[in-house]
């Protein structure tokens, strides 16, 4: 499973950024083609996010790039530059329906036949509006290559015609949405950006309330706050031990020939089994456990 | 027959590039560099590399690199000459990339 618990937007017109994201080992760098570049910079940003995508520095990290909407003059421009460039997923602006992964999903094949790709680059669907909540469930299932549904609280608020607040009460409903959609599908979730880079305390208790709902991640503004994300995310040492001790008990009584177990009382089943797993591939994503210490 | 351009910026890591039509087929190239003495010779190679791959002659560019790595540089270039063309690009892609 690849965890995707952050994911850095860098503005594409932000060449520090563009040439240094990939230090700060973010699960996923997000160039961005869209609201953080100028009018006047759509250009020179695209052809550094080519580039960059093509560089050695970002060969062993996640890459994914948000383009601009394929109606705009700039969509198809975007996504050629970057398909070509080998981006792991295309993150779609504003997603409201299905038709919207679909024509995104046809625009990539076309470029990916014509250099004859055949990795297929995925696809990030943002929702950032009340038909795209509505709709959630619908896209979430839309497309085999989508690996992912993300909220878009900005403009989702302002569709919502109120505003953000540190509770995020205004989020509630599509947090919710995003997420059941999402898990039905068997597709990942991510929540949206804490704009207030100063409020660290404020992102804590977000990052917390997001893992909480079971988000499998969040988009990043700002590098410093990946690490704090990643150790909220990181599995207690409580739970490793406890992750360990499942996975032994199964595996013993699977050499055994014993239906079932249990650890202190408890009926150690195949939905538990999972967890552990799940935790223990958490501690090493999370730099607690060596590949030796499974 | 090109316009004059340009692309980048004077910010740490960046470089601004400069590009003018000059007569004939030559390529002058004025650089300044935070590194030049360490990396001139390889800024100068690139560029004329890079201008050679898009076919342009006949110009005059003022780079005024400020710690830019070679694929910075190599996208300012392209990115000023397209300006300059008034065109757009049309990427290879890399092929069957894992």
């Amino acid at each position: 499973m690849k965890f995707r618990r952050s994911m850095l937007f860098v503005p594409g017109s932000n060449t520090a950024m563009v040439c240094s994201a990939f230090v700060y080992k973010p699960d996923t760098v997000m160039f961005d083609l869209e609201d953080s570049v100028a009018l006047s910079e759509k250009d020179s940003a695209r052809v550094m996010v080519h580039h960059a995508l093509q560089h050695f520095t970002y060969k062993d990290i996640e890459t994914a790039v948000r383009v601009n909407p394929l109606d705009s003059i700039f969509g198809h421009l975007d996504l050629e530059a970057v398909v070509t460039a080998g981006t792991d997923i295309v993150r779609l602006p504003k997603t409201d329906t299905v038709k919207d992964v679909l024509d995104m999903q046809d625009a990539i094949e076309k470029i990916e036949l014509k250099i004859g790709r055949t990795k297929k680059t995925k696809l990030l669907a943002a929702i950032e509006s009340a038909e795209g909540v509505i709709n959630a469930v619908d896209i979430a299932r839309c497309s085999p290559r989508l690996m992912g549904i993300a909220l878009g609280a900005e403009d989702f608020v302002r569709d919502l015609r109120t505003q953000r607040t540190k509770e995020g009460t205004e989020l509630t409903a599509a947090r919710s949405q995003i997420l059941l959609a999402a898990r039905a599908a068997k597709i990942q979730a991510f929540d949206s950006v804490f704009s207030d880079v100063r409020d660290k305390e404020g992102f804590i208790k977000e990052v917390n309330y997001i893992k909480g709902l079971g988000f499998d991640g969040k988009s990043l503004i700002n590098p410093n706050q990946i690490s704090v994300l990643h150790n909220i995310y990181a599995p207690s040492e409580k739970s490793i031990d406890w992750a360990y001790e499942v996975i032994e008990a199964a595996e013993h009584a699977k050499k055994n020939g014993l239906g079932v177990v249990s650890i202190d009382g408890k009926m150690v089943d195949a939905p538990i089994i999972a967890r552990a797993e799940f935790t223990l591939e958490l501690a090493k994503a999370s730099g607690l456990i060596g590949v030796d210490d499974e | 027959m090109i316009n004059s351009a340009h692309a980048g910026t004077l910010e740490s890591s960046d470089v601004y590039i400069q590009i003018n039509p000059i007569e004939g087929d030559k390529v002058e190239i004025d650089l300044s560099s935070s590194v030049a003495e360490l990396y001139d010779d390889m800024i100068e190679e690139l560029i004329r590399d890079t201008l050679k791959e898009m076919n342009i002659s006949g110009v005059h560019i003022n780079v005024q690199d400020k710690g830019a790595l070679d694929f910075v540089i190599k996208a300012r270039l392209q990115t000023a000459v397209f300006r300059a063309c008034e065109t757009k690009p049309t990427w290879g892609g890399t092929q069957n990339e894992v």
